[in-house]
Order: C-alpha cells, then structure tokens, then sequence
C-alpha cells in the first residue's frame, strides 16, 4: 500500500493544529483528537454513528460541550465566521445557491494560482462561466473542494469527498488535497468509507465509535 | 344622494352565493367547504359586533377607550399572523414578532397620519382613528403573516444551504440574506399589486364607501390615495421588522441556525 502522503510530501514538523477535548453533541462523545500541522488524519465508522456530527460540531454549526482549539487558542476566542473560516468542512452533499458557478466564488478567483486550482482537479477555464444545472454531481463535488479552500483555512474537515467521483478524478482530488495541505502547513481530517484511500492518504486512521475514537494501525 | 338601507334578505341573497361556492368546493373535493361557511359566519358575527362596538365608541370617545380597542385589534391581528403560518416560531416569540412587527408600523403611522396630515382634534377621534388603524392592520397583517410564512418555510426547506453559507465564514446575515429578501418581497406584493391595479381595475372598499355615502368623489379619491400610501408604507415598515426580529430569533450568537424554534403546525 502506498502511503501517498509520506511517499510525495515529507513530514516537517508535529506542531499541534487542532485539539479537540472532551467534545460532546447530541448524545454522542466524549471525543478528544488532536490534527497535527501537515498531518492527515482518516476518520471511518459505520453509517449513521455521527461521523458528520462530528465535523458539524467542530465547525461548530451544531451546539457543543467541551475544548475546541486551533493552535492553542480557544474557539470562544474566534467569533463564529472566523473560526468557520479557519476551520472548514466539505460537506458531502454540496449545495449550490446561485445559478452561475462563478457566483459562488467570493475571493479573487481571476489569479493565476486560482485557475491553477480549478485546473489540478480537471477544470478548464470557463468553468466559471458554467450553469450549476449543468454541472454533474462528479463536478459539484470538485468544485465545492475548490470553494472551501478560498479563504485557505487551517485545518479542513472532508466528508467524503470522493464519493461520486471516478478512480481518475479521486486520484486527482487526492493529489490536490495533500498538495494543500503541504502548501499551507493545514491539517486535514478525511472521513470516508473507503479503508483503502484512508491508508493510502492518511498518517492515522480514527475508527468512530458512539462515546470514542479508536486508533486504527494503518 | 341617501345611502339604500340594505336589509335582511338582501345580505341573505348574497350569502347565497357563498353557500354556492361552498357547494362547488365539496364537488371539487377541495376541502374548503366548511372553511367557507364557518369563516363567513365568523366574518358576519365580527362586523355585527364591531358596529354595534363602534356605535358606543363614537358616543365616548376617550382615549382609554380608542387605546383599548386599538389594543384588542393589535392582539387580534397578532393571533391572525401566527395561524396563517404552516411553520412557525414557537413558543411567545412567534407571537411577540408578529405583533410587535405590527405595533411598530401599523401604530406609528396611524399616529403620524392622525397628527401631522389629517390633523383632526383631538388625534384620537374614534371615526378617524379606528378606521385608519383597522385599515392598517388589516394590510400590514397579511404582508406580514405571509412574509413570515415563506421565511419560516424557506429556512426548513433550505437549511442546509445556509449551513453550507455558514461553512464558507458567513455571517447569519450573509448567509439568511437570499431567503430574508425573498421573504420581504413576498409580504410587499400584494400591497404593490393593489396599487397598481387601484382606480384602472379595482375600485378601493373604503373610496367606494365614501362615495355610497355621499362624498364627493374627489374628496374619496383624496382619501383613498392617503391610505394607500400609508398602507404600503406601513405594510413594507412592518414585513421588514418582523423579518428582521425573525431572523434574530432564528440564529444564535454562534451564527448557528436554530430550527428548534419553529414548529410545524398545520391550520
């Protein structure tokens, strides 16, 4: 099994990113993790044990108990749209509000390095130009990655982000994932079905349970 | 030209065609048909009463009196609000907004209106002010109801579009912002409607009024033109507070969207 992540990009440093302690929502915790700077955590679990709760009470969109800190600094310290900013989530559903793509893409995205963006996950340019009834579900998913990262967060939480993608698009999704991650020194928490990718991408595998997250040797 | 005194039968040859059309809704199986009938009777056992009200308010024209009945009318109109809503806030919030939303704009330009351009002695003269009022909550009532309706009924529908807003570092108001200007909108039409249709399609209830009772009818027109623009004025001042006291409400400091607070309810 190739680890891609070690295999491409080496490890720098363990400086913790995101500590997550004693975190309770709805009837489900106490979970406590920590994502490391450049570290890509895999986070599994069967159908329905709150996996996306959990990434909805990290982004804290759903109410919480417990600590929530982003390189040392508590989240009652951020307001909300700023922690969402630094702490994002790529739901597995992405909806879209406005028919033009280009509409949902508030930061410049005229650059050089954005359109290499759209480019590295199999865009061409007039993407932008693009209607959203026009776009695959594939497409949405790829694009919606894309929207999440423009305001670079920290530390980013995807929910499947290959779900409804081809072996072709998930390799190159993969590949821009852990591109970012390296770039911006961000840490990533996968949540995926898929065992095979969750090795192949990640440094730890977190195996969900209702009150704990287990440790999987990858 | 003397008013024709309408009598018993000529009001129960009218209810005829309710009665009618009450028929024709259980042919047609909409489900209305005791909605029509108990509705008018309700409408027709209100009228009789609030005549028979103003009969004695006119006599006494206090201002205890007009606030009273202002109140009852307000309270009334905030009862109306919450029923017409399919989801809606629960608890004393729903209730508060809605009145409170009316209270603010119905009662302040009544009160402008009373004091500034009618300028009647004393403001409160019950043959001015209980009309303009009941006109005014009339109107600001279904703008507001059916603003309230579409927001409440747009964020259980499109929640997890404004969660995703959120995600993106929205704020609430960013992320609220299509559904709450949609929900304006929806609450202004009608008034929108009615004036654009006033005078070439329809002719206005209270400037037909006055003109069945003898005024002449530039004077009636005069009249209509004023309440029309209080109405939209107070219409528009009222969607917009109740939208923007139910946004409030429905978020939290967190910016998180708190859907717990409506209720589904069905009339």
């Amino acid at each position: 099994m190739v680890r891609l992540s070690q295999s491409i990009f080496p490890r720098q440093n363990n400086c913790c990113r995101l500590r997550v302690e004693n975190l309770r929502f709805l009837v489900n915790g106490p979970y406590s993790f920590v994502l490391k700077e450049e570290e890509c955590v895999g986070l599994s679990g069967r159908s329905g044990i709150g996996k996306t709760q959990l990434l909805r009470a990290v982004t804290d969109l759903i109410p919480h108990t417990g600590q929530l800190l982003l390189d040392g600094v508590s989240i009652g310290s951020f307001s909300a749209p700023m922690w969402r900013s630094r702490v994002t989530m790529i739901p597995a559903e992405p909806l879209w509000w406005y028919n033009s793509v280009g509409d949902h893409f508030s930061t410049d995205i005229s650059t050089e390095s954005s359109r290499e963006k759209f480019a590295a996950v199999g865009f061409a340019e007039d993407i932008l130009q693009w209607q959203v009834s026009r776009l695959s579900t594939g497409e949405k998913q790829r694009l919606a990655l894309i929207r999440g990262l423009c305001n670079s967060p920290s530390v980013v939480l995807l929910d499947e982000p290959c779900s409804s993608l081809d072996g072709y698009h998930t390799t190159l999704v993969e590949t821009f994932v852990l591109d970012y991650l390296h770039r911006n020194k961000a840490s990533l928490l996968w949540v995926s079905h898929d065992l095979d990718q969750l090795q192949r991408l990640s440094d730890r595998v977190l195996c969900m349970e209702k009150n704990a997250l287990i440790e999987k040797t990858v | 030209m003397d008013v024709i005194s309408l009598s018993a039968l000529d009001l129960g040859i009218a209810a005829m065609f309710v009665c009618v059309l009450s028929l024709l809704s259980l042919l047609l199986s909409l489900g209305l048909e005791w909605k029509i009938l108990i509705f008018s009777c309700r409408m027709t056992v209100q009228l009789l009463l609030i005549g028979v009200v103003l009969r004695f308010l006119f006599a006494d024209s206090s201002l205890v009196m007009v606030a009273l009945m202002s109140m009852i009318m307000l309270l009334a109109a905030g009862r109306e609000v919450l029923a017409r809503q399919n989801i809606r806030l629960k608890g004393v919030a729903g209730y508060v907004i809605g009145t409170g939303a009316m209270f603010i704009s119905s009662f302040s330009v009544s009160f402008l209106a009373l004091v500034v351009i009618i300028g009647v002695e004393p403001w409160y003269t019950p043959q001015y002010a209980i009309p303009l009022l009941g006109m005014l909550l009339g109107n600001t009532m279904t703008g507001v109801s059916l603003a309230l309706d579409r927001m409440t009924d747009q964020f259980h529908k499109e929640r997890f579009v404004v969660e995703q807003r959120l995600l993106l570092g929205q704020t609430w108001q960013e992320a609220s912002s299509d559904i709450r200007r949609d929900s304006m909108r929806t609450g202004m039409v009608p008034i929108i409607n009615s004036m654009a249709a006033a005078g070439l399609v329809s002719l206005p209830g209270m400037m037909t009024g006055q003109i069945l009772g003898g005024t002449p009818p530039i004077e009636a027109v005069k009249y209509q033109i004023l309440i029309m623009f209080l109405i939209a004025s107070g219409t528009g001042f009222g969607v917009i507070s109740a939208i923007w006291m139910a946004g409030y409400r429905l978020f939290d400091k967190r910016h998180r969207l708190c859907l717990e607070y409506l209720t589904s309810y069905n009339r």
